[in-house]
Formats: C-alpha cells, sequence, structure tokens
C-alpha cells in the first residue's frame, strides 16, 4: 500500500519578476517502511520538495499544482489545523545542519517535550520518561543528565542524534531527512547513516532522503530520484540506476564522482551550469549541458520514457527504447 | 559572577574615572565662574584674591587633584548657586528624572514588544503598514516638536491634562517624592513620558520587528514547525526569547541615555528634574553642579549597563557568567 504518493506537484514563487516555477511535475510512490533518495545538484529543488510534502513553504513560495496524498489525505489542500497534527507525528523532518536546528536558548528536554504534549495529552513527567528513552534509543550516553542541557553543550554529531530522537518521538510512520549528514565530518556521518537506517528497518519507518551525495543514497536507500532543475529527470531502483545509468545527466553525476580505486585519475565534470530558475532552456532544460543534445531536445520537453525499471525523461533514451522495440 | 562582579567594577571605576576628568577638563573652557558670583561693583584686586582663595589659579593637575580627593569622600563641590553639596542638588532633582524615565521606559516596554511581533509575524496586512509608517515619522519627528505639539493640542486646545510641572506629589521613604500615588501626579507624567517615549518606542517596534523576521526564517524555527507546534508557541517560545536577547543589551544602553535625553523633555515641560537642574548650571555656569551632574549621568549609566549584563547572562544558557 502506498504510504505517500506524489502526483504532478508543482511550487511557484511569486517574485518581482513574475512568477517562477522552482518544482514542476513531481510524481512519485512511496511505499510503507520504504527508503526513497532523492539527488540533484543544488538548487535542482530537492529541499523545496522535502518541505512541499510537509506543505510548510514559506512566502512567498506556495504550491500551485498536484497532490501530496498520505494516508488518503491531500496534503496540498489540508487545513492548517489538520497538517499540523500530521507534522512531527505521523510525519517527522530532519534537516540539514543539527548546528542551527535547535533553538539555543531552549534545553534538548524541553525540546522534546514540547513536541510529545503538542500531539499527546500527556504529563511533563511521562513525556521527560518517553524523551530519555528516545534518546538512549539514538544512543546518546547518560541521556538523563543530556537532557537537561542546551544544544551548544552538545557536539555536531550528538545534536544530530538529537534531531533524530525528535524525529522519533511520536513514532511517525515518514521522515523526511533534508541532506542530514552534510554539515557533519565523515567519520560522524558513517555513524548518524547506520543509526537512521537501523531505526528506520527496526521500526519500518518510510523514509525520503535528500542529498546530495551518491555515496550515501546508495548506501540507504533501494529507489532513488534524480531531479534536475526542478523536474525529475530519471527515477528507478537505486542500483540500477547506479550501474547503468539512462540519461545523461545522471551518467555525468556518477562519472564525477572520484574513483578512489584509480589514483591520479582526472574528474570529469558536467560542463556549465544548474540554469537559474528564471531562465530554465526551452525543451529539456539540461540540454545546454548535454554532450548528446539533438535538435529535437531544445524544443520539447521530454516525456518520460520506461526502460527496465527505470523511467527517464529524455529524448534519446525515448528514440532508443522505440527503435528496440522496432527490432523485435 | 563573583568574579563578573568585581571584572565590572573594576572597569566602572576606570570609565568613572575617565569621566570626571573629561567632566572636570571642560570646565576651564565654560566661563569665569566668579562673574556669576560677585556682582559688577567688584575690583579686580577683589576677584584675585577670590580666584586664589577658591584655588582657581593652581595649575589643572593640582586642582584635578585635589578635586578627586574629595570625589572619593563623596564630596562633589558645592554648587556656587545653591550653595550647598552639587551632589545634594542632583540627586534631590534625581526621583523627577528617573520617575519621567521610569514612565517612558514602561511605555516602550509594553507597545514595543506586541507591536514588534505583530508586525513581524504579520509583514504586509494594512495594520503593520499602519504601524510602521507611524513610527518612521515617530523617529523623524525631534522630541522637542513631539512635546509642543502634545502640549498644544492636549493642554491647550482640548485642555484635558496639564502642561507643566510635577503635580501633586507623596513623599516616600522618607525622601522620594513619587507622583505615581496620585490622581494629579499621574496626569502631569503622561505627557512628559510619551514625549520622552516618542523616539524611543517607534524605534524599538523596528528593531524588534527586524530581529523577530531574522529569528523566524531560521532552521530552528522551521524545525518547530515541522514538528506540528502551534504558531502561538512558535512566535512566543522560539521566537520571541531569542528576538529579545539583543533587544535587551540595546535597551540596556538606551536606558542611559534617555536619562540624557531628559534635558529637552524636562525643559518643555518644567519638569524639576535633573536635565532642567543641568541646563539651568549651564546658564548659570555653576561648574562643580556641571561635573557633578556628568558623574551622577556617567555612574547611571554603568550601573545600568552592569544589571542589563547581568540579566543577559540570566537568560542566555550560552553565556556562562562565571567564565568571562
Amino acid at each position: 500500500m502506498a504510504l505517500l504518493e506524489v502526483r504532478n506537484l508543482e511550487v511557484s514563487f511569486r517574485t518581482r519578476e513574475g512568477i517562477i516555477k522552482p518544482l514542476r511535475d513531481v510524481s512519485f510512490t512511496l511505499n510503507q517502511g520504504e527508503r526513497l533518495g532523492i539527488i540533484g545538484e543544488s538548487g535542482a529543488g530537492k529541499s523545496i520538495l522535502a518541505f512541499a510534502i510537509l506543505n510548510l513553504l514559506s512566502r512567498p513560495g506556495y504550491i500551485s499544482g498536484g497532490q501530496v496524498l498520505f494516508d488518503n489525505q491531500d496534503l496540498a489542500t489540508l487545513s492548517e489545523k489538520r497538517l499540523r497534527s500530521i507534522r512531527g507525528s505521523r510525519v517527522a523532518m530532519i534537516f540539514q545542519d543539527p548546528m542551527t536546528t535547535l533553538n539555543p536558548v531552549m534545553t534538548i528536554g524541553q525540546q522534546m517535550i514540547e513536541s510529545l504534549r503538542a500531539h499527546r495529552k500527556i504529563s511533563r513527567k511521562d513525556a521527560r520518561v518517553i524523551a530519555i528513552q528516545k534518546l538512549k534509543q539514538v544512543q546518546i550516553p547518560s541521556p538523563a543528565t543530556r537532557i537537561d542541557q542546551y544544544p551548544h553543550e552538545l557536539s555536531g554529531g550528538m545534536r544530530q542524534r538529537v534531531t533524530i530522537a525528535i524525529a522519533l518521538l511520536l513514532d511517525p510512520l515518514l521522515i523526511i531527512a533534508d541532506e542530514p549528514t552534510t554539515a557533519l565530518d565523515v567519520t560522524i556521518q558513517a555513524e548518524i547513516i547506520s543509526l537512521l537506517l537501523d531505526l528506520c528497518v527496526s521500526n519500518n519507518v518510510g523514509l525520503v532522503l535528500i542529498t546530495h551525495d551518491l555515496c550515501v543514497l546508495s548506501q540507504m536507500t533501494r529507489r532513488m530520484i534524480v531531479m534536475y532543475a526542478g523536474r525529475i529527470v530519471e527515477q528507478g531502483p537505486t542500483k540500477e540506476i547506479i550501474n547503468d545509468a539512462q540519461h545523461p545527466y545522471t551518467q555525468g553525476l556518477i562519472n564525477a564522482l572520484p574513483q578512489l580505486s584509480i589514483p591520479g585519475t582526472e574528474l570529469k565534470q558536467i560542463p556549465g551550469a544548474v540554469p537559474g530558475l528564471q531562465h530554465v532552456p526551452s525543451g529539456c532544460a539540461f540540454n545546454p549541458r548535454c554532450e548528446f543534445s539533438m535538435d529535437i531536445c531544445t524544443r520539447v520537453e521530454p516525456g518520460f520514457t520506461c526502460s527496465g525499471g527505470c523511467s527517464v525523461a529524455c529524448h534519446m533514451v525515448e528514440e532508443l527504447v522505440n527503435s528496440m522495440g522496432e527490432d523485435l | 559572577m563573583v568574579a563578573f562582579l568585581i571584572r565590572r567594577l573594576i572597569q566602572a571605576f576606570i570609565v568613572m574615572f575617565v569621566v570626571s576628568l573629561i567632566g572636570f577638563a571642560i570646565q576651564s573652557s565654560l566661563g569665569d565662574p566668579l562673574r556669576e558670583l560677585v556682582g559688577q561693583s567688584v575690583s579686580e584686586q577683589q576677584r584675585e584674591t577670590l580666584r586664589d582663595e577658591m584655588g582657581l589659579n593652581d595649575p589643572f593637575f593640582t586642582q584635578y587633584l585635589r578635586f578627586g580627593e574629595k570625589v572619593l569622600k563623596g564630596d562633589l563641590g558645592t554648587s556656587y548657586f545653591f550653595k550647598q553639596p552639587a551632589l545634594e542638588v542632583i540627586l534631590n532633582k534625581l526621583p523627577a528624572t528617573l520617575e519621567l524615565v521610569f514612565g517612558a521606559v514602561m511605555i516602550i516596554s509594553i507597545f514595543s514588544i506586541p507591536l514588534g511581533v505583530y508586525t513581524a509575524i504579520r509583514p504586509y496586512n494594512w495594520v503593520s503598514r499602519l504601524v510602521m509608517g507611524f513610527s518612521l515619522i515617530g523617529i523623524s519627528v525631534p522630541v522637542f516638536l513631539t512635546g509642543i505639539l502634545l502640549t498644544y493640542l492636549f493642554a491647550v486646545e482640548l485642555s484635558w491634562l496639564p502642561s507643566f510641572g510635577r503635580g501633586e506629589t507623596v513623599v516616600l521613604f522618607g525622601s522620594w517624592e513619587t507622583g505615581y500615588f496620585t490622581r494629579d501626579g499621574l496626569l502631569h507624567l503622561l505627557l512628559p513620558c510619551i514625549t520622552l517615549a516618542s523616539i524611543m518606542l517607534p524605534l524599538f517596534i523596528r528593531l524588534i520587528r527586524a530581529e523577530m523576521m531574522e529569528v523566524l526564517s531560521l532552521d530552528y524555527v522551521k524545525f518547530a514547525k515541522s514538528k506540528g507546534l502551534s504558531p502561538l508557541r512558535i512566535w512566543l517560545v522560539h521566537g520571541l526569547k531569542n528576538t529579545m536577547l539583543p533587544i535587551i543589551t540595546v535597551g540596556g544602553m538606551q536606558i542611559g541615555t534617555m536619562v540624557a535625553y531628559t534635558i529637552v523633555t524636562e525643559t518643555i515641560f518644567q519638569w524639576p528634574g535633573m536635565g532642567f537642574l543641568f541646563l539651568e548650571a549651564v546658564n548659570r555656569v555653576d561648574t562643580p553642579l556641571i561635573v557633578a551632574y556628568l558623574i551622577v549621568v556617567g555612574a547611571i549609566f554603568v550601573i545600568t549597563n552592569t544589571l542589563v549584563d547581568l540579566i543577559y547572562g540570566l537568560v542566555n544558557p550560552t553565556v556562562k557568567l562565571a567564565r568571562q
């Protein structure tokens, strides 16, 4: 059964230069307990997608089309009050920088207890017991003393454990993690990833992992989405995409990874930069940077073609698949 | 905490030393005190003897040391005009000024926080635009003009409120005259307090609004939203407390500034306070009184700033006073 179904989601921002659309035509589904990775460069619309799922976009951004179906309710049109009852309790979020996601003037405990008490009729004392138990679950040593400390008394890795504990407080069905390890050092990154993975598996929690790190993504997810300039360009099983990417952009991303096994080789990079949202190229948004760009790519926005277990938005792949069909 | 206080005390001592030095240094440029003290009939020779007697012909540092020695004993000199210890003259007027400043601070606190928070939360609605527009006018109009306009409107045209003086006062604790316990005293306080608050209030509305908007855009507020907290809790618990931290610091410094601002307000409303006294002292070249005023105001600055730092340390958990 689908836990989350996003259908043709579109986000707009009202600006002085007119309306820009940082997210267009995004559709995917996530089943219960499934982990989905979303990857793309900065400016691809990943974080906006994360906030749009919980309908948490702040002005001037708003959802201008499509649906976000969670538990048979459309979060895109649900009332603010109903949304609040879902946020934090059924769907929780983890942010990028643990240094800034915790309120500096409130203790860890206060920030956990307020979350519990916002959703459950529960005494402070009982809430504290649950909070300590969750801190223990994320392997924070001596949680009973840590709970009364302020965020600045904890290290970065500890703080991210705390935010994970807060996310898990009300046993959500889905966690949206927006680059949860980007701001941490590599060793701590590995700890946090394995912790998050363990907790998701043992509690059967669905995960939408937003990242620009292919390694993290391949460790944590079975399925992935590649985004470019506000659109999905490729979607499918993580293993399949990493081994045999169809879209030229995904291929570029994978080729740009340094190969530790072959030292001294020059890194390949994708020429050019992500277009600004006001000047998204016509046709396929990737065409100016694509080495396979054809005439049609500059004119027509490609639809999705199924290739193996993946769906790809590329004219070249479409032709390839069609010609294969004719051959058969 | 104790270490902090000792450090602060040493700092305060240095500040007060510099203030007294400056205050003492300018008095030589304020004109000849003898001209005010004695009449036309006194001959030049008699004047010179008087100067010698008063020690006005000694070198600067000899005079300063003599002055400093007296100050340490709590003697800030004798007012030429009142023929009374200068400190006593000023402290007699202190309650009136402090009550004026207190009233203005109350007005500022009561109005700036809700208005600042509201205009930050709803930056685009018409009430906010109106508040912001008026605050711009408030900042732009000088205090003396605000005072005169208020007097004209409420005292002269409408005759609702008195235009000058403190009205009926009650004596508290033996010496403190207060206007806060009589109806007449409160009515007399209203216009001067509003006038004194007229620049700081809009300034603080804008300051709180800017700070609050900044805080509301931060990650921990977004995180609080993602936890499903009510907007009221997000604004008042997550937003306001962090907003007020820098405001406390600025506000504390401004209380000192307001004590100085009272000079204009007290003059407009004939308020028998320190500021009014200071202006008279300047006119009369009453140098001991001028120097004493500077020292008292300097001390008020130092005391309020120390108190503010203490409060800041108590409110902000990331500041440990003991470690400073």
